[in-house]
């Protein structure tokens, strides 16, 4: 127990110092986290061999994260890129393997070797990029879009390369080398449970198709009432246990029948991408795929071997600079080939030049595999770090070297918005859903969140995109993506709760503009000392629609009682204002006399506006359309023999 | 036209001091505007130009009076831009006229906020110039059709400009005539605000852009 303890206290103390440095500087979370990995293993020598075994609980890291990447493929969304994520993306990955795979055939390297080394270092890393670019703003951009299109298409490709790797292994390594690595995790294989094992070839198929069938089979009709019955217990840990129980449970379902765990899980997320507890989901598995991924990088900056760096630097170093060089290059032909703008391509070829997490992750399962020797792979992981390393050096010189050398006027010209600000409704109530339905009329993308699991489910079967959740919650903003929205929309019908909401998005998101929906004149103080842009009392309309009925029914002119309402709401307007400098937060506003004071004065300015109006003096209330004086035209001259003057009997 | 007024006027011009410009623009439907929308981007962008998109800021027709009052005392020149509907304005700026053009601001006795400031329309219309006179089949010349205008402006004693006049307007784009068209507001605009437009000589004009060379002088 003590030594568990001590183990956990090492490690999150080294990342929770070293992550939020190097994120300070700049070098994203991903550097941080192998750093603290080199300080706490090779510097300081504070972990060692346990380390391995770490690294393989960790990896289950990687499932979650392919889990959250098949929850963001939305189908249409998908459909949308085909052209760039399987042009930009796909020749991306082939190019650059095959010429890396080619490169280490001509140094004499064994195929299978070759071609694993080509894998690895085809990929680039997701975590520093995506982050990078939402740091600098550079995600909008057309650089930005080639290169997600590139990372999505990578990460959905590391799951045929998981796959294919174990196919590559070396008879002589798995026979001899089994005994002396240390990375030696097949061993456990051999003793796991296998449903599959003995079974003929045929019958092997089966099991493995019905599987697949049961993910998305169970994904698609058995995930929503179950979710739906959990989420009615309102128990939030019970929630987030039953999506760990799901992703977990695909996973040993994928290893009991010889499959890709990452693969199932993949599919898993795929299918329940539609679900109205996509975001729900997201937020639960979020926190536990950034700890494991954290903790896998650790390990890896742990298992640096020191001796080679500085053996070797000169030519680590060397090789780092060429697998750079040539990405780029590829890159660079592709930027071309696909006629990105010069400053899009420079982002996009400097951007994903480095190796990536994956390639850590295709390295150890290398290893375990024993398709590449030990050796080899120390050197490898050395690389696939220093290459990340070099990632902030890049973006720098994109943006110190390239972009002040690109004609200005280029620079400036704005990109093409394909896709309209999304608007972020909380609470889908009997408000927030005429909001929604005004906006999705209009072609707004809007991302709906409610709390009531009944009421979501009503929603989509009305063809709503709605998803299940508390919205108050800040992980679920951040997992509906409150960051990329223009609008967010307040429609909950809880008072407190919606103040609060207000005041966490207007701290942490300052530049949404912020509508919500006020019970009273109180609710809408609140509101606006939280720092709403706009909030809207729920009543005042519908209240000033029926009086204005009542008016016409007592046969007043419609127009006239149009007019009426006008001066009424305006009026109104300029009495809030008025009010809420005297008004304080004291719930007990009858104590507040001041105010009180000014709202009688108010309320009795409103009859005299209204009483005034009756007399038809020339006053504010109705003074369009109030004709002039008699014998007003007395005064005008003609010039001629006609009198002129507009006729207003 | 009274002879004391064209003498304000003249002095106006030699003011060196340069004339702010209104611009009210009326367009109902901008998305789907090809001529009105391109003057509109290109009348902000003439430094000493104010432009109001009337239905951008009152979609309920509700006009502010103060405001718009307030607005017509600050500017030397005021321009209804729009599109010309049936022979007349969009109905937001009759509105407009309506409610700001009050009794005691702009006429009677006490009303001479508006007294000397130049007034016309930039119009686009759709018939064909050659439409536009007593054997077309649009009967009146397009300064005939606008007299209401010109008597209201006459009224508020106001200085009356023919106006700026873009016909055959839903094929200007496709002809090319869109970009010389703006390029001669633009020129129109300046001109006026620098005091180089010679209004003397525009009064009579059947519209403003018959013949810019004989009432602009190039600065």
């Amino acid at each position: 127990m003590g030594g568990l303890l001590i183990q956990a206290f090492i490690y999150l103390c080294a990342a929770v110092i070293a992550v939020p440095i190097a994120k300070r500087l700049g070098l994203g979370s991903v550097l941080g986290y192998l750093i603290a990995g080199i300080i706490i293993g090779p510097v300081v020598g504070l972990v060692g061999s346990e380390t391995q075994a770490i690294q393989h609980f960790a990896e289950f890291g990687v499932v979650m994260m392919l889990f959250l990447v098949g929850l963001e493929l939305e189908p249409w969304m998908l459909w949308r890129m085909r052209n760039r994520l399987i042009g930009l993306g796909g020749l991306q990955v082939f190019v650059t393997a095959a010429l890396i795979t080619g490169i280490c055939l001509l140094f004499d390297i064994y195929w299978s070797v070759a071609l694993a080394v080509g894998l690895i270092f085809s990929l680039s890393s997701t975590a520093i990029v995506l982050q990078t670019l939402n740091e600098k703003g550079l995600s909008r951009t057309e650089g930005g879009r080639g290169s997600f299109s590139v990372l999505l298409f990578q990460d959905i490709a590391v799951i045929p390369m998981l796959a294919l790797i174990p196919l590559l292994a070396l008879p002589e390594l798995s026979a001899s080398g089994l005994e002396n690595s240390t990375y030696n995790l097949n061993a456990e294989k051999h003793e796991t449970f296998s449903l599959v094992a003995g079974l003929p070839a045929w019958g092997y198929t089966l099991v493995v198709l019905g599987s697949v069938a049961l993910v998305v089979l169970g994904g698609h009709f058995l995930s929503r009432p179950l979710f739906r019955f959990i989420a009615d217990s309102r128990l939030r840990e019970i929630f987030t246990a039953s999506a760990l129980l799901l992703v977990i449970g695909i996973a040993l379902l994928m290893t009991l029948v010889d499959l890709s765990p990452a693969l199932g899980t993949f599919l898993a997320g795929v299918v329940l991408a539609n679900s109205e507890f996509r975001h729900e989901l997201e937020s639960s598995i979020e926190p536990f795929k950034g700890l494991l991924l954290g903790l896998f990088f650790i390990t890896v900056g742990a298992g640096i071997d020191f001796g080679i760096l500085f053996g070797d630097f000169a030519l680590l170093l060397g090789l780092t600079l060429g697998v750079i060089l040539l990405k780029g290059a590829v890159l660079f032909g592709l930027a071309l080939l696909f006629s990105l703008k010069p400053g899009d391509g420079w982002l996009f070829t400097l951007g994903l030049a480095q190796a990536g997490e994956f390639g850590f992750v295709l390295l150890s399962f290398s290893l375990q595999n024993s398709v590449i020797p030990s050796d080899l792979a120390k050197t490898l992981s050395l690389i696939v770090a220093l290459s990340m390393l070099l990632t902030p050096a890049l973006f720098i010189l994109y943006e110190k070297i390239v972009l002040p050398r690109l004609n200005p006027e280029e620079q400036q010209e704005p990109d093409s918005i394909d896709e309209q600000g999304t608007v972020v409704i909380a609470g889908v109530g009997r408000f927030g859903q005429i909001v929604n339905r005004l906006l999705v009329a209009s072609d707004v993308h809007t991302i709906v969140l409610d709390h009531e699991a009944a009421m979501v489910d009503t929603l989509r079967k009305l063809g709503i995109q709605s998803y299940y959740g508390d919205a108050s919650r800040p992980d679920l903003l951040h997992a509906a993506g409150i960051e990329s929205a223009e609008v967010f929309v307040v429609a909950i019908d809880d008072r407190e709760r919606s103040v609060e909401m207000v005041g966490y998005v207007r701290r942490h998101y300052p530049h949404i503009r912020i509508l919500a929906r006020a019970f009273d004149v109180n609710h809408l103080y609140l509101l606006k000392q939280a720092g709403v842009d706009l909030a809207v009392r729920e009543m005042f309309e519908g209240s000033l629609q029926t009086g204005a009925e009542v008016l016409k029914l007592l046969g007043m002119h419609p127009f006239k009682v149009e007019k009426m309402t006008w001066a009424f709401r305006h009026h109104d307007e300029v009495g809030l204002d008025h009010l809420y400098e005297l008004w304080d937060e004291n719930p007990d506003i009858a104590r507040n006399r001041a105010f009180l004071a000014r709202a009688k004065e108010h309320g009795e300015s409103l009859r005299g506006m209204m009483e005034s109006d009756r007399m038809q003096a020339h006053d504010q209330s109705e003074r369009a359309w109030t004709p002039p004086p008699k014998g007003y035209a007395d005064s005008f001259q003609a010039e001629g023999d006609t009198a002129g003057g507009p006729d207003s009997s | 036209m009274t002879s004391t007024k064209t003498e304000k006027l003249m002095t106006n011009n030699a003011d060196s001091s340069k004339r702010r410009i209104l611009v009210l623009f009326a367009h109902p439907s901008l998305d789907r505007s090809e001529v009105n929308q391109p003057l509109m981007q290109a009348t902000r962008n003439v430094e000493g130009v104010t432009l109001v998109d009337l239905y951008g800021e009152y979609p309920d027709f509700q006009v502010n009076v103060d405001l718009e009052q307030q607005r017509l005392l600050e500017h030397q020149v005021v321009v209804f831009m729009h599109p010309l509907y049936w022979y007349s304005t969009p109905a937001i700026l009759k509105e407009w006229q309506d409610l700001v053009l009050e009794y005691g601001f702009a006429y009677g006795s006490e009303g001479t906020a508006l007294q000397g400031k130049v007034f016309f329309s930039a119009l686009t219309a759709g018939g064909l110039e050659a439409a536009y006179c007593a054997k077309g089949y649009n009967h009146f010349t397009i300064r005939e059709l606008l007299y209401p205008l010109e008597q209201t402006a006459s009224l508020c004693g106001m200085v009356y400009l023919p106006p700026f006049a873009l016909f055959d307007a839903r094929n200007a784009v496709d002809e090319g005539r869109l970009d010389s068209h703006v390029a001669d507001w633009v020129r129109v605009l300046t001109a006026l605000r620098d005091g180089r437009l010679d209004l003397k000589a525009a009064l009579g004009l059947p519209k403003l852009n018959s013949d810019l060379h004989a009432i602009v002088q190039e600065g």
